[in-house]
Formats: structure tokens, C-alpha cells, sequence
């Protein structure tokens, strides 16, 4: 017998039968009566978030915060200035087109084009959404099945996991590794295993999400390693879901290539941009799918459905923000380039700071996350409540009280089998103003102090 | 790449009515009094709010994901005003995508697969393809006319209260109700929302309010929220709108007030598909909002001087096409006006397609024939209600005075060209 009815049926051994409606609901009053207004299945288990419980761990406001991926340095001023003038025309406060703005998806199709080679069809090949995760939930929504398999390669943003399971399709999980014997240690000392990477795929598979630059550790994929999942998409005939928001964010030494340029991945790929990431404003909350009209048209099939259209304002600006750099493209005026030079040397700045406290950073190769392996400090933690919590979780809460800095811990991105091998790192962000790494740099220096 | 075809949860949800229509009505010649899109600008202090948010660094960074903070707790004093009640601005508000992704949200988070819900039709045409998309089964009711009566006003549209209670059953989640209403333009009174609560309550079904137009009330009409009926804030999500609010339809904030059981669910969605809504145009709404909510009950507040202004327009348009022999169905509420154009006898039989309705036969003749484009009615409706419904267009009236001067001068041409 259920549950559910082992209550019922103990609940009417102690309550008259006149205290169930029709239904034989047990209900004491009008707000009881709401229990059979529950959860959508589809959404069962996915109502915990790390950013919510984040957010209130750490909203005392002397605490210096590396954690969420949020800039505090400000947006090009130009693109500021760009939002306040379409605020000002009466059209551009009104509908307009629901797959996105004209003027936005020719821009994107110039820079995408010219970064692709390929000519793009802003109309049919490109949709924008709200914000990368938008992208990510039309791509899930609009081409996955319940009972599908989808690959997820740990660690990884947070969303794609509850997005999978919302599709009603299964997670695989493939967790990155690191070399070992290795010191000095940097995104590129993590690869997937070729052959553990084969056996993830199956005749269910429906979509491999990747993402490059990757978050939390920063790795770019290169050709090679792409090639080798382009392969096992091709064999497999499988759909390829590629993240990469951080595209313009790679550092010197290091290329950013898109995986739907390699022979065969156009027709199955939706690569995934985001405005916010791209220009520091990730309060605008715009991205964009690309990829081939028979695929782009599902996502906008669930755009259609769901939002209809993303605000007119911010597309205007976003483009406009577009068509300037790209003008500048290749020069280092272009903010694509000029961020990612910016943003270095903060991260050469933290990582020194963080060795010499006797942590280990992984020197990240893109992006503006920087994972950090905090064994070597043999911080004890075994008083610490909750004794089955990972260890990371352990020492960030320990981190936030004690020492008043806020990282990420790298669990949060990873499957349950994968904690053990990654509860040792915690996530630093970077794409802050040096008023805020010189506090954070002050903590690290006076760490042994305090 | 034949197998990679859409998923099973958007079969048959690709074709829109609003695509097409933007392909018939592409000639700018053409003058559209068709879709909900004003070309009246909105309040200048709403467009300076965004100006001056743009300029702050922070409000160009994410802010709350359910909500930016400024704005549900100006959500929660004006609703709570109207509403008579508190309303906890974190657990019982949820900001989203328009009004739209309002719909999205309840419908995603709150029915299953195999539920039913019940529509009223004529429905704005995302309710349908959203039911679907839950895997759930819509249940169609129209609303009628009092037989022998020619409807003059949207009021003499109404719900058959045996044909209603004949639609719930064990597997009905809710029922959606749009009031006032697009495109009848009714606004339900007391009583007939009390038809539509006490079904709610005995069948313990939600109810998902829609009432985005819910400030555009014209003289003599009163907008009663179902939410306030007893034992109905526990059952019902209300949806609204700042982009109708505020002639900002381009900014798509909208949002969910319910109570918190019922509003988490909703949150839980956001928070596994958009995360959150932008920032700039939050805040600036958060600053619209509070800045009427000082003038509330004034003439000088725009939630009811807009509606002044609109009301004008209305009349206008109602007398024109009285003349011209069509029949306005004179709103009470919102910015559409259905008209039956029957009483022309316009032949269309040699037009078009056989199997179209003669709505879409005869707007697409208007606007080749008279250049003004109106959107035909049986896109809202189930095919069985398609025959009941044909000899209905929609105009839409939310726009500037010469717009409405060109559809004018068109009608009173009308017998010549």
C-alpha cells in the first residue's frame, strides 16, 4: 500500500469520514483542501538551487564576494548610453519581432558570420533568448524527449542538470580529469578520457552539452579534443548543445574555437551566446541560439509558446553594441579583445595571491572563474556541523564566516559519484574592480593571522 | 538528420496566427488596426526611468531572480491596496517575461500531463499551444449570446452556468479566465465570477486569472479580482502586465501574485528556464509603479487616465463603423472591439479557400480591397465554435488619433471604393 493512503487511511481512524469531501481528501479546513495542488511532475526535485541558498549566505555586505559570476566593474559606456537612447524611442518600447529584433539578429549574424565564415540566416539560423540560459531551456525544450539521454561533462553549470531532467530526460555524467603528478596546475591539465567518453554514448543519446570556455574551470577545448566529441557526435548521430557565453574571454596562448565549424557540425550543433557576458551586463539578460533552420525552428517553436519575444529596448542596445565592435574587430580597441586582455591580468593578480597563502589555483585558460584546490591548507573542518557535507561546502561556509570571503563550492556542478573527486576546489571569480581584490587580497595575505 | 526532429511536447504548436498576420499586413499602405501593439508612446517618466537605470552600473547586473526587489515590493503595495490584503512581496510574487511567460510559468509548474483545463472561448491564442505543451487537455466553453439579441455590448456575452459546471470533473486542474476579456472586451461581474469560484471550490480546481487589461475599465464597469472572493486567493494565480500598464508592450514584465504554495512552483520554473528577468527595465517599472501608486484613486494617476483616453477613442470607432452598417460590439473593458460584420453581406464566396471561415475570408479581403487590416476571430475559438464565431473581426483602438483619422476616413469611403 502507499504512502499516501497509509495516512489516509490512519487519518480516518482518527477523524470522522465527514471531515473528507468527495474525493476522500482529508481536509481540516479550506488551506488542507490545497494539498492535492502540488508540484508539477515535471518540475519534482528541482526546486533547490545553489544561488538562492548562496545569496543568503552571503548578503551581510562586509563580506568581499568571489563568488557568483556577477561583474562589479562597469559595462562599456557606450552600451549604457545605447540603452538610454532606445529608451527614448516610442517604438522601441513596443513589440517587435518574437525570434528577435531585425536590427539585433543581422548584427549577429555579421559578427558570427565573420567568425565562422560562413554566411548566417538571421532570420532562420538565429534566435535570441533570455539570456544564455534561455537558450539552453528552448534548445533542452524544444528538442528533447522524455527518455532521451543527454551527456554532461562535470563540473558544470549549474542549470544544465534540472533542465535535462525537466525534459524528462536522463543525465550522463562524465566528470573532466586532472593529470596527475602535476604541480603548477591550469585548465588545460584537464581532459576527458576518450574511452570513458565513447561509453557514454548510446543509441538513446539525444545531445551532448558542451561548453567552452568552461565554467567553473576554465578550460578551452581545443581542436583536437573537439574534433574527438565531433566524431563521436557524427557516429552517434548526435545533437551537439555548445555553451559559450565566455567565447571573447580567452587568454593569451589560447583560441577559442566553436565546435560547429568542424566538417559535419554545423547541420547538428546549436552554439549559444550571451549579450550579457559578451559586454559585462548580466542584468540584460539577452542570448542568442545559432545553429541550422531545421533545428533553430523547434527553438523558436518553444520561444513562441513561452515568452513570445524578448524586450525591444535592450535588443536595440545590445545590437548596437554588436555593430560598434564590430567595426573594431581584430583591433584591440574591440572590446571582445580588450576585456579578455583587462581581465587577465586580475587573474595573474589572484593566482599569485592565492599561491602564496598556500593554496593551489588552476590557471585558467578563458573565462573569469578561477578553481582553486584548497587541500594544502589542511584547514580542519571536522567540527563543523552536518558532518555528510562535502567538504567544500564545509569550506566556503567556514570561509564566509571567518575569514568574510565568498567563493563558490565546486560540488554544486557536479554528480553525486563526482563529489569525492571535487570537493577539495572552490570557484573564485575575477571580473572584479581592484578595489575588490585588494580587499580579497588582503583576507588571503592575513590569512594565517586571523 | 532526419531523426533530430522537434520534441513530442511542441507537436503541432508551430504554426501562429500573429506570424501569418505579419506577413499579410508587411505593406506599410496597409493601416493596421489589427494586433495589441499601440503606436502611442508611453508616459515620458517611464521612458526616463529606464534612461536613468541604464546610467547605474548595478542595474545593469543580475539582481533577484523572482523578482527584482524595488519592484515586488511596489507590486506588493499596489496589489495590496486593491487587493485589501498583504501580499508578501518574495513568497507571493513572481516577476516574469510579460504577462506571457506568466501563463508559461503556471502552466508548466502547476499542471501535468492528462490534466484538463478549461478555456473560455474566444481566448487569446497562446492559451491553447500552452495547455498542449503541458501535455494536458484543453476543455473549450464558449461564451454565448442571449438568444434572439443582437450583442451590442460585451456585457450581453455570457457563460452558460449548466454548460460550465458540465466541463469540470475529477481531472480538471483549472480554468483559465481572462477578464476583461480579449477580444469580447466583457468584464465579469461579481456574479458571474461567484458562478465561476463556487465551481472552483467545489471541484478544488485553480484558477489562472489573466488580467492584464485589468485597468482599462470604461465608465460603469468595475474590475473585481476572483483572487478576493472567498476561498479563492488560496486557488488562484493572478497575471498582469507593465507592458499593457504602461503602452510599453516592448518591455515584457508581467507578473504572478498568488499564494506562496502555488507562486513556488512558478519560482521553481523561472529558476530552471530564464532564471531571471532584466534588471534596468525592472527597476524602471518598480519607479512607473510607485510613482502612480502615490496618485492612486486620482484623476492624474495614468492607471485610470488612460482608460479615460481610451474610452474616447472606443466611441469614436463604435459610431464610424455603426454607420458604415457593421455591428460594434461596444467593450467594456481593454482595448479591442469585436465587430459583426454580417449585417454588410459582403460576398465572399468567390474568394479564397473553401474551407477557410468567413472572418478570415473577409480580412483578408479588407485589407486588399480597403487597405485596414482586423484580426479574424476564429483563431481564438475551437474548431466547433468556429461557425458561432465567423461573422466576428477585431479592431484594436489603442491607437494615436491619426492612425484612428485613417481607419476613419477609410469607413466612411467604404460604400465608394
Amino acid at each position: 500500500m502507499n504512502i499516501t493512503r497509509q495516512v489516509l487511511n490512519c487519518c480516518k481512524v482518527i477523524y470522522p469520514s465527514s471531515f473528507f469531501n468527495s474525493r476522500g481528501r482529508f481536509c481540516t479546513s479550506q488551506s488542507t483542501r490545497m494539498s492535492r495542488h502540488t508540484n508539477s511532475k515535471r518540475i519534482e526535485g528541482l526546486n533547490k538551487n545553489v544561488w538562492v541558498v548562496f545569496t543568503a549566505m552571503t548578503s551581510d555586505p562586509s563580506i568581499v564576494n568571489l563568488g557568483q559570476g556577477k561583474p562589479d566593474i562597469p559595462p562599456p559606456s557606450y552600451v549604457k548610453e545605447a540603452l538610454a537612447k532606445a529608451a527614448s524611442v516610442d517604438d522601441l518600447n513596443q513589440y517587435t519581432r518574437g525570434f528577435g529584433h531585425p536590427l539585433l539578429v543581422k548584427a549577429l549574424s555579421q559578427v558570427y558570420g565573420k567568425v565562422c565564415g560562413r554566411q548566417i540566416d538571421p532570420f532562420k539560423e538565429i534566435l535570441v533568448t533570455v539570456g544564455g540560459y534561455g537558450s539552453l531551456f528552448s534548445t533542452i525544450q524544444g528538442l528533447v524527449d522524455e527518455g532521451d539521454e543527454v551527456i554532461i561533462i562535470e563540473p558544470f553549470f549549474d542549470c544544465y542538470l534540472p533542465m535535462v531532467k525537466m525534459a524528462g530526460a536522463k543525465p550522463v555524467l562524465i566528470p573532466l580529469r586532472v593529470k596527475s603528478g602535476k604541480k603548477t596546475l591550469t585548465g588545460a591539465d584537464w581532459f576527458l578520457d576518450p574511452n570513458e567518453l565513447a561509453s557514454k554514448f548510446s543509441s538513446k543519446t539525444k545531445a551532448i552539452i558542451l561548453n567552452t570556455p568552461n565554467n567553473p574551470i576554465g578550460k578551452v577545448f581545443t581542436r583536437e579534443e573537439l574534433q574527438m566529441i565531433a566524431d563521436l557526435c557524427i557516429k552517434h548521430d548526435t545533437l551537439c548543445i555548445s555553451d559559450e557565453v565566455y567565447e571573447w574571454l580567452v587568454y593569451k596562448g589560447h583560441q577559442h574555437i566553436k565546435i560547429a565549424t568542424l566538417p559535419g557540425m554545423w547541420d547538428r550543433t546549436i552554439t549559444i551566446g550571451s549579450g550579457g557576458k559578451t559586454f559585462s551586463v548580466t542584468g540584460w539578460k539577452l542570448g542568442w541560439s545559432i545553429g541550422p533552420e531545421h533545428l533553430i525552428k523547434h527553438l523558436q517553436t518553444v520561444m513562441q509558446n513561452s515568452l513570445y519575444t524578448c524586450p525591444t529596448p535592450l535588443q536595440e542596445a545590445l545590437a548596437q553594441g554588436l555593430l560598434h565592435n564590430f567595426d573594431l574587430m581584430g583591433q584591440p580597441e574591440c572590446y571582445f579583445s580588450s576585456l579578455s586582455v583587462e581581465l587577465e591580468v586580475k587573474r595573474d593578480r589572484l593566482a599569485a595571491v592565492l599561491q602564496e597563502v598556500g593554496m593551489t589555483p588552476i590557471i585558467p585558460e578563458g573565462g573569469y572563474f578561477m578553481l582553486v584546490d584548497v587541500t594544502s591548507l589542511n584547514q580542519d573542518l571536522s567540527h563543523m556541523a552536518d558532518n555528510d557535507e562535502a567538504y567544500d561546502w564545509k569550506f566556503v561556509r567556514w570561509m564566509i564566516k571567518e575569514k568574510k570571503l565568498a567563493a563558490i563550492p565546486v560540488t554544486a556542478f557536479v554528480g553525486d559519484e563526482s563529489k569525492k573527486q571535487f570537493e577539495k576546489y572552490i570557484r573564485f571569480c575575477f571580473i572584479k574592480q581592484d578595489s575588490t581584490l585588494d580587499a580579497a587580497e588582503h583576507i588571503l595575505k592575513n590569512w594565517g593571522q586571523i | 538528420m532526419s531523426r533530430h526532429t522537434h520534441a513530442k511536447r511542441i507537436e503541432g504548436l508551430d504554426r501562429n496566427l500573429w506570424v501569418v498576420f505579419a506577413g499579410m499586413t508587411s505593406n506599410p499602405s496597409i493601416v493596421s488596426l489589427a494586433q495589441g501593439k499601440p503606436d502611442i508612446p508611453p508616459p515620458s517618466y517611464v521612458k526616463e526611468a529606464l534612461a536613468k537605470a541604464a546610467a547605474v552600473d548595478d542595474l545593469n547586473q543580475y539582481t533577484r531572480g523572482f523578482g527584482h526587489p524595488r519592484l515586488v515590493k511596489a507590486l506588493s503595495q499596489v496589489y495590496g491596496k486593491v487587493c485589501g490584503r498583504q501580499i508578501d512581496p518574495f513568497k507571493e510574487i513572481l516577476v516574469t517575461v510579460g504577462a506571457y511567460g506568466s501563463l508559461f510559468n503556471s502552466m508548466q509548474g502547476l499542471v501535468d500531463e492528462g490534466d484538463e483545463v478549461i478555456i473560455m472561448e474566444p481566448y487569446f491564442d497562446c492559451y491553447l499551444p500552452m495547455v498542449k505543451m503541458a501535455g494536458a487537455k484543453p476543455v473549450l466553453i464558449p461564451l454565448r449570446v442571449k438568444s434572439g439579441k443582437k450583442p451590442i455590448t460585451s456585457a450581453d456575452w455570457f457563460l452558460d452556468p449548466e454548460e460550465l459546471s458540465s466541463k469540470f470533473n475529477s481531472k480538471t486542474k483549472a480554468i483559465i479566465l481572462n477578464t476583461p476579456n480579449n477580444p469580447t472586451g466583457k468584464v465579469f461581474t461579481r456574479e458571474e465570477l461567484q458562478t465561476i469560484a463556487d465551481l472552483c471550490i467545489k471541484h478544488d480546481t485553480l484558477c489562472i486569472s489573466d488580467e492584464v487589461y485589468e485597468w482599462l475599465v470604461y465608465k460603469g464597469r468595475q474590475h473585481v479580482k476572483i483572487a478576493t472572493l472567498p476561498g479563492m486567493w488560496e486557488r488562484t494565480i493572478t497575471v498582469s502586465s507593465g507592458g499593457k500598464i504602461f503602452c510599453a508592450t516592448g518591455w515584457k514584465i508581467g507578473w504572478s501574485i498568488g499564494p506562496e504554495h502555488l507562486i513556488k512552483h512558478l519560482q521553481t520554473i523561472t529558476q530552471n528556464s530564464t532564471f531571471m528577468c532584466a534588471t534596468p527595465l525592472q527597476e524602471a517599472m518598480a519607479e512607473s509603479l510607485l510613482h502612480n501608486f502615490e496618485l492612486m484613486d486620482q484623476p492624474e494617476c495614468f492607471f485610470t487616465s488612460f482608460a479615460e483616453e481610451l474610452k474616447t477613442k472606443r466611441d469614436r470607432l463604435a459610431a464610424v463603423l455603426q454607420e458604415v452598417g457593421m455591428t460594434p460590439i461596444i467593450p467594456e473593458g481593454g482595448f479591442f472591439m469585436l465587430v459583426d460584420v454580417s449585417s454588410l453581406n459582403q460576398d465572399l464566396s468567390h474568394t479564397g479557400d473553401d474551407g477557410e471561415a468567413y472572418d478570415w475570408k473577409f480580412v483578408r479581403w479588407m485589407i486588399k480591397e480597403k487597405k485596414l487590416a482586423s484580426i479574424p476571430i476564429t483563431n481564438f475559438v475551437g474548431d466547433e465554435s468556429k461557425k458561432m464565431f465567423e461573422k466576428y473581426i477585431r479592431f484594436c483602438f489603442f491607437r494615436k488619433d491619426s492612425t484612428l483619422d485613417a481607419a476613419l476616413d477609410i469607413f466612411k469611403n467604404w460604400n465608394q471604393s
